[in-house]
């Protein structure tokens, strides 16, 4: 994972003091529902990879899962303020940390 | 309405002054046809993009008193200029200036969500690569100070390189200021990018510029869109380029979406203070319940129940008054004008043409206000969100949901409604099944059916078999639908599963103006594109059953009077009273009957028969078979004619009624049986009869390949389905 360069300051910061707690990192549909975290990295290529980004799901973006839909997927996820839904499939690209707030 | 774009605006003066043209863009739901509908009112002219179903909106903005108005054009919304489906393409085009019909714009007019600020701007960090003079209308600042969001519009505006100004479209504020910096950025230096990549990035841009890229922004594009430069030097420069960078990390396109978004950042971190969330409280509590295990889908079902019982209930009055107000006008012209085959095209052929497709305007409307309504209230993406599993399962996608809702009422606006599906293959897959939602043309056949045949008959006593009957109909065309599309999308449209990244906005209490002007502009283009097609088709088939003329007995003069008298019932199918058939003498029933018979649709019924036989129908319902490939609901009509009791006879006409129990082969058995009439409810809802729908798919895809496949295989899947319904049945007995 090329976490080192693309990751800000503060996702580095945060990986590291989640070092001996928690698993660095988990895909976000792995994520508990209310758990707030930080992307880490969009590990996707292509279309759709690009779209997440371009949506402000970048490393460092603030994300919460806030509920999956009645059928358990697609997945309502907080990210910048707005809301998102996206599969599941597509959420298991993007890799977050937890984080404090 | 009927004049074209492309026709000068009526404002020529201003000696030599060009027009200026400004452009809105921004990402949906920004707020920019609010805005647009603030700016122009009422001088807008909406058409379509050419090929697509994209709708263009045009009008004329008054910049400054005296001088002309400016051409502004509503966009629709797009996330980014790298775009994703082809409302966002068309949206792309018309910014960067690479759509014909409009020239580049002088002026963007970037419309940002104040309350969404961060991935608003991310288009607004494109638009200033792209290049073209900018303003910033920064939109919902009402919603943002209610939720105690303080934006320094003053610090934003330095901050962006471009000027901001703060708009609220329905109070009006902000709009005079705006016009004022259109008017400054007109011809003005274009901002330049201001974000920064890593180094080693940088680096490559820089390489790129001195190997002949135009600019900064030019180098940048090369490096990291899709295309590649036609230059070959510049190509190869930039393939090294590309391969040195993915070389050390193989996610290096990602960068400068990366890299626009820590900008963003930083800008926003200086210009915003106060409230960081600022979605609305309301919107957590609607949404608890709307999307709730449990109660969301029964709400879902609540909606699309209100929604149908509308379409279905209140909207049949004013059908039927459309329906009468056409009857009396074809009577009308019919007594002022010689009676003669010129009077027989204008009142059987165009006025019943147009009244068949006006008949359905009022459903149209209504449906087009509650879809309307729910896109505009943002309950739309949650349903999409509550049936995208129910929907992948056949390899669809959760906005497909809306299409086929549409569908329901009538495939035309159903269709249109696809645009919003990004992967081609998805759309093509939704635009295929979209017709088999049983839409509002199959109903008289139904109403006819079910009344001829199985009025008061009860299932274990109680149920009624018309409404079982009727529910399996729609189910049928359900299933079916589900079938196909798992097999197209197995087969010569698979593709992986969709993505789905879909916005779930804020609830709003709907703009009533927005809703009334989309109602208007999409109802005005279904009359518009369904009126030409129908009636070409109606002309057509009046001409079918009217030539070759049989030869007339020389008749009586009182007769050829009673012939004429009835000829004047004429018109469209509709719900009125049954046709006085004692009115008829004997003479002209047969008259109009053996000329039928003759007559070129009379022979095509005679023809066919063999080829459905097998599935129940004689040469008669041959005809109206014929007939309703035009449109479905004209085999009411047709088989009003075949039978002798008067054109205007309606689906629920006591005398059609009768008189089809009554039809008898030439052995005398009775042509129609229920079975055979289940035979024919099947075969209505699976086959593609309807040529509008065929002339919107030809527009929609662009080729004649997809809407004639359309009807073939539509046609086969009806006729084999109608073919084990009736050949089934005889097995079990049932005929
Ligand atoms: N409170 C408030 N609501 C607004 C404002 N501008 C727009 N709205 C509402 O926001 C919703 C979306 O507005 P539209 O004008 O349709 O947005 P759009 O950008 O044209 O959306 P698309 O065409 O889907 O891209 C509507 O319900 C509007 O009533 C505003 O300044 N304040
Ligand atoms: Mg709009």
């Amino acid at each position: 994972m090329s976490l080192a360069y693309a990751a800000p300051g503060h996702v580095a910061e945060l990986l590291k003091r989640a070092e001996g707690r928690t698993p660095a990192a988990v895909s976000l549909d792995a994520l508990a529902a209310g758990t707030h975290a930080r992307v880490a990295a969009v590990r996707g290529s292509g279309a759709v990879a690009r779209r997440l980004m371009e949506m402000g799901v970048v490393p460092g973006a603030p994300v919460r899962v806030i509920k999956a839909a009645p059928l358990g997927d697609p997945l309502e996820v907080r990210v910048r303020n707005y809301h998102l839904a996206l599969r599941r499939s597509e959420a298991q690209t993007v890799s977050v940390v937890m984080s404090d707030e | 309405m009927s004049t074209t774009l492309e026709s000068p605006p009526q404002v020529s003066a201003g000696a030599g002054a060009r027009q200026l043209v400004v452009a809105l863009a921004g990402n949906p739901n920004a707020g920019k046809t609010s805005l647009f509908n603030a700016l122009t009112g009422l001088r807008q002219k909406v058409a379509n993009y050419p090929g697509v179903t994209v709708e263009r909106k045009e009008g004329l903005w008054a910049l400054e008193a005296e001088q002309a108005p400016a051409r502004l054009v509503d966009l629709p919304g797009l996330y980014s200029l790298d775009a994703a489906s082809i409302d966002e393409e068309i949206a792309r085009d018309i910014i960067t200036g690479r759509m014909a019909e409009v020239p580049a714009p002088d002026v963007v007019v970037a419309v940002v969500d104040a309350t969404n600020l961060e991935r608003n701007l991310y288009l607004v960090t494109q638009l200033i690569e792209a290049g073209s003079p900018l303003v910033v209308a920064l939109s919902m600042v009402d919603l943002a100070e209610r939720s105690k969001l303080e934006i320094d519009a003053e610090q934003l505006s330095t901050s962006l390189g471009v000027p901001v100004v703060p708009v609220t479209a329905k109070s009006r504020r902000g709009l005079e200021e705006l016009a004022r910096a259109v008017l400054e950025a007109v011809g003005s230096q274009p901002p330049c990018a201001l974000w920064r990549l890593s180094p080693k990035a940088e680096a490559e841009v820089r390489r790129l510029y001195a190997a002949g890229a135009a600019s900064r922004e030019g180098a940048l594009r090369d490096l990291y869109s899709d295309e590649l430069p036609e230059e070959a030097e510049l190509r190869e420069a930039v393939e090294s380029a590309r391969a040195r960078l993915s070389s050390s990390d193989p996610q290096w396109w990602q960068e400068p979406l990366t890299a626009r978004y820590r900008w963003i950042e930083g800008v926003t971190a200086g210009a915003v203070r106060g409230a960081k969330d600022t979605r609305p409280n309301s919107t957590e509590r609607i949404d608890r319940f709307v999307t709730h295990r449990f109660f969301g889908p029964v709400l879902l079902l609540l909606v699309m129940t209100v929604v149908f019982q509308a379409i279905f209930s209140w909207a049949t009055l004013p059908m039927d008054l459309i329906d009468r107000a056409f009857g009396a006008l074809g009577e009308v012209v019919r007594t002022q004008m010689p009676a003669g085959l010129l009077t027989d095209l204008v009142v059987d052929g165009v006025i019943a043409g147009v009244g068949g497709v006006l008949v359905f305007l009022p459903q149209i409307l209504l449906l087009f206000f509650f879809i309307a309504l729910l896109e505009d209230s943002g309950y739309m993406s949650r349903a999409a969100f509550l049936v995208d599993r129910l929907m992948r399962g056949v390899g669809l996608h959760g906005k497909a949901f809306m299409p086929l809702l549409s569908s329901f009422a009538c495939a035309i606006p159903g269709i249109m409604a696809t645009r919003t599906i990004e992967n081609p293959k998805d759309r093509l897959a939704t635009i295929l099944i979209a017709p088999f939602m049983s839409c509002s043309a199959r109903l008289p056949v139904y109403t006819l059916m079910i009344a001829a045949f199985f009025t008061d008959v009860r299932l274990l006593g109680f149920i009624p078999v018309g409404v079982v009957l009727m529910l399996s109909m729609y189910l049928l065309g359900i299933v079916v639908a589900i079938v196909v599309a798992w097999i197209l999308k197995h087969t010569i449209l698979k593709a992986p599963p969709p993505p789905l990244v879909l916005e779930l906005p804020p609830y709003r209490v709907p703009n009533f103006l927005n809703v009334l002007h989309t109602m208007k502009n999409r109802s005005w283009m279904f009359v518009k594109r369904a009126g030409t097609v129908i009636l070409t088709i109606s002309i057509l088939l009046w001409a079918l059953m009217t030539f070759p003329r049989s030869v007339v007995k020389p008749v009586p003069d009182a007769q050829e009077g009673a012939a004429v008298q009835a000829m004047r019932e004429t018109g469209v199918e509709g719900k009125g009273e049954p046709a006085p058939s004692t009115a008829k003498g004997e003479g002209d029933t047969s008259d109009e009957s053996l000329q039928l018979e003759q007559s070129y649709a009379g022979r095509l019924g005679q023809v066919i028969e063999p080829a459905i036989a097998p599935l129940g129908f004689d040469w008669k319902m041959g005809i109206g078979l014929v007939s309703s490939f035009a449109a479905r609901e004209t085999i009411v009509s047709t088989l009003s004619i075949v039978y002798n009791v008067g054109k205007d006879a309606g689906a629920d006409s006591p005398s059609l009624i009768e008189a089809v129990r009554n039809a008898k082969r030439p052995d005398g058995s009775p042509a129609w049986t229920p079975l055979v009439a289940v035979s024919m409810m099947v075969f209505f809802v699976l086959a593609c009869q309807c040529m509008s729908t065929v002339a919107v798919v030809r527009r929609e895809t662009n080729s004649w390949r997809w809407p004639l496949f359309m009807v073939a295989y539509m046609l086969v899947v009806a006729y084999v389905a109608s073919f084990v319904t009736y050949q089934g049945g005889k097995l079990l007995g049932l005929g």
